[in-house]
Parts: structure tokens; sequence; C-alpha cells
């Protein structure tokens, strides 16, 4: 089972189970959940609007790789927990993991 | 290409706002049916986010081609709508909307420029394409006086004390110039180290090891002060120790985000942030105003490209009515007739 808490944009919180995404976009996953995702460059790590704080489980992930440590570079609220959803994958070492959606930093 | 220098007076049969893919192929559809187009987009180029944001990007979804890059298609439809001539109003964000007595509209832009046109089509995609703000108290008061968003007239930073902020390729870049002629310049970054250009990051760490400028790592700004203008910054570590330094000008660095902007109070019906269209021909509920692409929304709404060509050319057989209000359209497929050319 692969079961993940979100906090969404507006700070309601619930648990997502993600079993039949595995391989996806968390991006694209919690898009397909509901959850507002503007994504205005489409997963490619390039603008940040999937901004998100791994609060509990961050040592769980695949390390961010260069691209995304630019991208997170140029949002003013980055901090040291911060990826971007689109770059992490639905897989196994998710389960647990506790996240927080990032505003857009208008 | 022709541009129109600023506080210029356009007359033309459709305005389109946004100069991204969706815009520019409008101009086509138009064209067919031998209406003339000016474009007006806030960024210095045409293409919109695919030239902005991602132009050596592969797309996989445009019909006849398996992969094409995001600038190779703009390059493309630039090519594709050259025989009709559209004018571009580029770097010029659109401000006021007025329609006159006679239901033309006219459309001013933040440099002076005005455009009358029978038809106006938003394309504006996401929106305008705007500087990423950090959260700084206080940050607005300074707007101007002060703190700006981007280096527009470097002569201005000549022998000021000047604080950038962000560890991005152009928070490096500016650094390393401003510090030619700014009489101090300070770098706060976030991190520990920069993923930029590593060329460009080493200079800054030789600049900084000389004395030259100064670097605050692991630091953001987090108050302003002054009085009608910028005097101070004040930085806070990772240790929660803050400085004050002064400055007679703070560049942050942060990227562009889409907003929606002025065209939000023209009266238009909107939905979180998108502009609610008749899917018979994508026009909204002001007569004569169109919105094609990522702008609009309707019930099915898909944000594809593709999609907003489909809007483009249904837009094109409405608006004729407004340039032609006498004639009817006549459907003429390009396979007989080829393009003609204006």
């Amino acid at each position: 089972m692969i079961q993940i808490t979100v906090e969404d944009r507006q700070g309601s919180v619930r648990d997502v189970r993600l079993d039949g995404y595995v391989g996806q976009s968390l991006m694209e996953t919690l898009k397909g959940e509901g959850y507002d995702m503007r994504a205005t460059c489409g997963g490619l790590a390039l603008c940040a609007d999937c901004h998100c704080l791994i609060l509990a489980g961050e040592r769980d992930l695949e390390p961010a790789k260069d691209a995304e440590l630019i991208t997170l570079d140029t949002r003013p609220d980055a901090q040291d927990n911060s990826r971007l959803s689109c770059q992490i994958r639905v897989a196994d070492q998710l389960d647990g993991i506790n996240i927080r959606l990032m505003g857009y930093a208008d | 290409m022709k541009t129109t220098r600023t506080e210029e007076f356009v007359t033309t049969d459709i305005a389109i706002i946004g100069a991204g893919p969706v815009g520019l192929f409008a101009v086509f559809e138009a064209g067919l049916l031998k209406m003339r187009c000016h474009l007006i987009d806030a960024l210095p180029q045409v293409g919109g986010q695919l030239s902005e944001i991602y132009p050596q990007k592969p797309i996989y979804d445009i019909p006849g081609f398996p992969s094409i890059t995001a600038q190779a298609l703009i390059d493309g439809l630039m090519e594709q709508i050259e025989p009709f001539k559209p004018g571009f109003s580029l770097g010029e964000r659109v401000d006021r909307l007025q329609q006159t007595s006679d239901k033309r509209f006219i459309i001013h832009t933040n440099e002076g420029t005005t455009i009358q046109a029978k038809v106006v089509v938003i394309a504006g995609g996401l929106g305008c394409f705007e500087p990423r703000k950090p959260e700084i108290s206080g940050l607005d008061l300074f707007e101007g006086k002060g703190v700006n968003y981007m280096v527009k007239n470097p002569e201005l930073y000549r022998g000021r004390k000047v604080v950038l902020s962000g560890g991005g390729d152009s928070a490096l870049d500016w650094t390393l110039f401003l510090a030619t002629i700014a009489e101090r310049v300070t770098l706060v970054h976030r991190g520990e180290t920069f993923r930029g250009h590593p060329d460009s990051a080493e200079k800054v760490f030789q600049l900084a090891r000389q004395g030259t400028i100064d670097l605050l790592l692991q630091s953001q700004i987090t108050s302003l002060g002054g009085n009608g203008h910028l005097q101070t910054v004040t930085v806070t570590d990772k240790q929660k120790n803050a400085s004050v330094l002064e400055a007679d000008y703070l560049i942050p660095l942060f990227g562009l985000t889409p907003k929606l902007g002025p065209i939000a109070n023209w009266g238009l019906g909107i939905d979180n942030s998108a502009l609610l269209v008749n899917v018979h021909d994508y026009s909204t509920n002001v007569d004569g105003i169109y919105a094609i692409g990522d702008i609009n929304t309707y019930p099915g709404k898909l944000k594809l490209i593709l999609c907003g060509f489909h809007e483009g050319a249904l837009m094109a057989q409405s608006a004729f009515k407004h340039v032609y209000p006498d004639q009817k359209p006549s459907f003429k497929y390009t396979t007989v007739n080829g393009v003609n050319a204006f």
C-alpha cells in the first residue's frame, strides 16, 4: 500500500492512496486526485508551480537532480525540505510521507 | 518582423492579446478570411511560455510532428503567418480597454501604444508573466522607489549601493555586471551554492573572496526600511542573526510567474482565473471579445496547444461578422485556394 498525507493550499489535510499510480509523477497524480495544480511548464521542472514541502519522510525519496534544484532556487519561499512534485515518481518508498502544497508565490 | 514603436497608434481588424502559439495561429485563421491582426505581448519576444520557459523542450502532440521543439514550433508558426503581415507590440502589457460608440475597441498598453480594433481576441495563456515576488513585509511600498524586479537601465545603479537576491543565472549575471559600476553590490542567496552557470558562480565566489562584492549565503531578506525611498535591507541568516545593510536599490530576481493582470477588470466572466466562453465560437460575455487557448474555460476544457488552434479557427469564423458585417464568410479550403498573402 502507498498512502501519503497531503496538506492542500488552503491548509486542509487528508490521506491519499496512490496504489494505482506507480510510476507516474506525483504532480499529475495529485492533479488527478482533485488537487489544484496549475503546472505552467507541464512537469518539466521549470516553473515551480508544484512546489511542495516534505514534512515527513524526505529521506525515503530519490534525491533531487540539478534541474529541480535550479528551479527551486527561483522560489523565494523555498526551504531545505522543498521539492517539485512533478519530479517525484510514485513508488513504494512514498508510503508514509507527509507533504504540504505551497502557493504559487504570486 | 514589424514591431511598433512605443506610443504608436495602430488600427487593425483584430487585436490579439498574447503572442504564444495560439495567438500566432489565430493570425493564420483570420488571414484566410482577409482579417488583419496586431498582437500585443508583455514578453519581449513572441512564443509565450514556449519561448520564455522551455524553448528547447520537445513537444510530442502537435499533429504531423512526432517531435518538435517548442521554439521550432514558434518559428514555424511565424513563417506560416508571415503572408498575413501581422503587427506586433512586444514588451508591452495591455492595461485598459475602451469601447467606442461605433462598437470598436481601443486598447491602451502600459507603454502608451493605442490599438483600435473591431475585435479583441485574448490568447493570453496563463496571463502576463510578471516577476515572482518574495514575501517581504513592506516590499510593495518600495516598488519603483528602490525595489526593481528587473534591470532595465543599468546606469541607474552606477555609484549606488545595490542588493540583489536570488540564486539563478540572472542573479549571478547581474551581480557580475553591476559589480563593475555600482559602489557596492551584495548578493543574498538562500542556499550554500549556486547551481546556475558554473563559470558565473565561480566568478561571483572569486569577487567575494577578493572583497569586491559581499556574498551572503544561507540568508534571506526579511525586511526593508526607508523614508519614501529604500534605505536599508535587513538580512537574516540560518542562525536567525539579522544584519541591516545600507541599500539604495534591491533587485529580487526570482524568475517569472503568470498572472491574469488587468484583463481581470474588463467585466468578462471569470472562473478560477480563466475566462468563461461559449464553445460555439469561443466568445466571452462581451460581444466582440473572444478568448482562446489556456486562458479560457468551458466544460471539458483541455489545456493543449492543439485545442487552442481549433478554438482560433472557430473564433475567426465568428469574428468575421464583426469585421465584415455586410458579408457572409465563405469557407475556402487552402488545398484548393492556397494561402493568399496580403
